[in-house]
């Protein structure tokens, strides 16, 4: 440091400040190959489960996966109907979830923005949001699977509307209050009622924001697993029934992976490959719709 | 501002036409209205319904093990005798190795994110740590089933036990035999799940402190590192502590990922290599085989545990994110 290095000050001092200095910019220095580090770490981890799922799931990738049922034990087979059974059942989860949720976020957004109500839903519906779904299982056992006796489809999929709900909340209150106050002034003053200017103002407004978090809602539900072990279980064989055991991707990757057969492991690791390409498509599909809507 | 609470001013009905419009929309007003409030407090009741239906759920256990329950190291289903301290500890130790990785490392990726990283690279690494959360907690237990447990009972494992069990009290946390399930490494799975949802949190904070107060700490001759502990992190600490607790809200109820790698085991050991269990593991690997109503009851008493203390946690973590939304910042 020049500056401190003057005639009068003391040679003492001077060193003093530049070892001070020093020490400053190697601290410096630490933190930001820490941090450097820290990153790399982080994306370390995605890669290596990534190329995992990838180098495991594809050589197991067979036409017969989308044909066959889930094989006895053993013998080979494919997971025609865990697809068909967690598309029913994510289908039935955003039938429910979405619209409650929709309706949901529309009041803490247009009828309760400032109001006690709404900090209360809005601090209840954040718990709900990370709340573990193992929870979520337990409750729908105790409300459906235990007074109707038997583990079924329909339970499973009121499971994952629970799991669906505070997303969609969340997101359609989010992207409401992002509509200019000027829309809903502007439509109020020509003397539309508050109900049409939600439905055909604010709804149309805020379209792409509120696909995003149902998208993102379908994303989470896709691979969930701990919900459905108390309330769909599996199902070995085909079924339509929603009163029923149904059969469902994460559940079968569970049962097969902890299996001691290779032929269920490379099932499972199909089924594990196919989950995470839907999950990841799901959530850049989701991206892409929300910045589309906000550059539009 | 708008405020959509404040009563519209209602022009008198002159004609009979108008009227009856008038009225249509003023039920029709209502009747939204009703629906949109029934759909908000279907919210509080879906939480209010899980804690009441797991607690009827688990009368039967805690009416006959008392608060025996919560400190009795039993699981035995034959005699019928169950109690929750292996599994709660099991619930508490991975949680703690996974926050004591996660934490530091999370902070590093914020800092990264917001202070050092070139602008152009900062969409698609933080594209890249979301991407990170989006992977359903099953792949993780996968890849810790197949990949990580081999690695670990290969390469870690025997070497923390010759060269850490040795040491004078922390040794018998690393001591035991090479197999790769364990506490530790459900921790680790953990730890790495719990990283994008509290680097993001993080993230989103520290961009909420205005331009100004970092500027002039910079103007006056801080190094980055200075800005970073004296001034972003001061004054976003609630908000970086309330994502610390979501994120350990979401390690303590972790069920997948730690079902596949910590081995199912009750046993109540210091050593860290040993298999153990957790509640979010223990309901998920026995409910289905749960044959008496005693020891199904006793799950869901776990469960209910399981609700409250999360329940505690995430209270926390919301409370402290809005403590930030308040002061001006826009936090996650």
């Amino acid at each position: 440091m020049s500056i401190v290095n003057v005639p009068g000050v003391s040679p003492q001092l001077t060193t003093d400040n530049d070892m001070r200095w020093r020490f400053r910019q190697a601290r410096d220095l630490l933190a930001k190959v820490l941090a450097v580090a820290a990153t790399a770490f982080g994306l370390f981890w995605l890669a290596w489960i990534l190329w995992t799922t990838l180098s495991n799931g594809l050589p197991a990738l067979k036409w017969s996966l989308f044909t066959q049922m889930t094989p006895p034990p053993g013998s080979d087979g494919g997971l025609l109907n865990a697809f068909a059974g967690s598309a029913l059942m994510s289908g039935l989860a955003i039938l429910l979830g979405a619209p409650i949720g929709i309706l949901a976020g529309t009041f803490l957004s247009e009828y309760a923005r400032h109001s006690r109500l709404g900090e209360v839903v809005r601090f209840v519906n954040d718990i709900l949001l990370s709340a573990p779904s193992i929870i979520i299982g337990l409750f729908i056992y105790e409300l459906i699977v235990r007074p109707m006796g038997h583990f079924s489809a329909m339970a499973g999929g009121v499971a994952l509307s629970f799991i669906v709900l505070p997303v969609v909340v969340r997101t359609t209150d989010e992207m409401l209050q992002l509509v200019p106050g000027n829309m809903r002034e502007a439509a109020l003053a020509l003397g539309i009622p508050q109900w049409k200017v939600v439905r055909q103002i604010l709804y149309r407004a805020a379209r792409s924001g509120i696909t995003t978090g149902v998208l993102l809602a379908l994303a989470r539900i896709s691979g969930e697993t701990a919900p459905l072990l108390f309330t769909a279980l599996n199902n070995q064989y085909w079924t339509a029934q929603l009163n029923q055991p149904m059969a469902n991707v994460p559940v079968v990757i569970f049962q097969y992976a902890m299996s001691p057969y290779d032929f269920w492991h490379a099932l499972a690791w199909a089924g594990a490959f196919v989950v995470t390409m839907f999950v990841l498509l799901l959530s850049i599909l989701a991206r892409g719709a929300f910045f589309k809507g906000v550059s539009s | 501002m708008y405020h959509p609470t404040v009563e519209r001013y209602r022009a008198p009905a002159v004609a009979v036409t108008t009227d009856s419009r008038e009225r249509n929309d003023q039920r029709n007003d209502r009747l939204f209205r009703l629906a949109v409030l029934g759909c908000a407090l279907f919210v509080l009741v879906a939480l209010l319904g899980a804690a009441s239906s797991m607690l009827w759920g688990a009368r039967e256990a805690f009416s006959t093990f008392g608060w025996h329950f919560v400190v009795s190291t039993d699981w035995d289903a034959v005699q019928r005798k169950f109690g929750a301290l292996v599994p709660i500890y099991g619930t508490l130790a991975t949680a703690a190795i996974a926050m004591m990785i996660a934490v530091p490392v999370s902070f590093g990726i914020a800092v990264f994110l917001t202070e050092i990283a070139p602008v152009w690279a900062r969409g698609p690494v933080s594209t890249a740590v979301e991407l990170l959360a989006g992977i359903p907690s099953i792949i993780y237990g996968m890849w810790g089933l197949f990949v990580f447990v081999p690695f670990m009972a290969a390469h870690v494992d025997p070497w923390l036990d010759t060269h850490a069990g040795a040491l004078p009290l922390v040794g018998p946390l690393f001591r035991g035999p090479p197999i790769g399930l364990g506490m530790l490494t459900a921790g680790i799975v953990l730890g790495i799940m719990v990283i994008p949802f509290i680097a993001s949190v993080m993230r989103e904070v520290f961009t909420t402190v205005p331009i100004q107060l970092k500027e002039s700490a910079y103007a006056v001759g801080n190094t980055t590192w200075e800005v970073v502990w004296d001034v972003v992190l001061p004054y976003t600490r609630s908000a970086v502590v309330g994502g610390v607790f979501l994120g350990l809200g979401r390690a303590l109820g972790e069920t997948m990922a730690v079902t596949f790698v910590l081995g199912n085991a009750h046993l109540l050991t210091a050593s860290l290599l040993q298999p153990g269990n957790s509640i979010a593991a223990t309901i998920a690997n026995e409910f289905t085989e749960a044959d008496s109503s005693v020891y199904l009851s006793s799950l869901i008493a776990l469960g209910f545990l399981l609700f409250v203390v999360t329940f505690v946690v995430l209270a926390i973590a919301r409370l402290m994110l809005r403590r930030l939304a308040r002061q001006g910042g826009v936090a996650a």
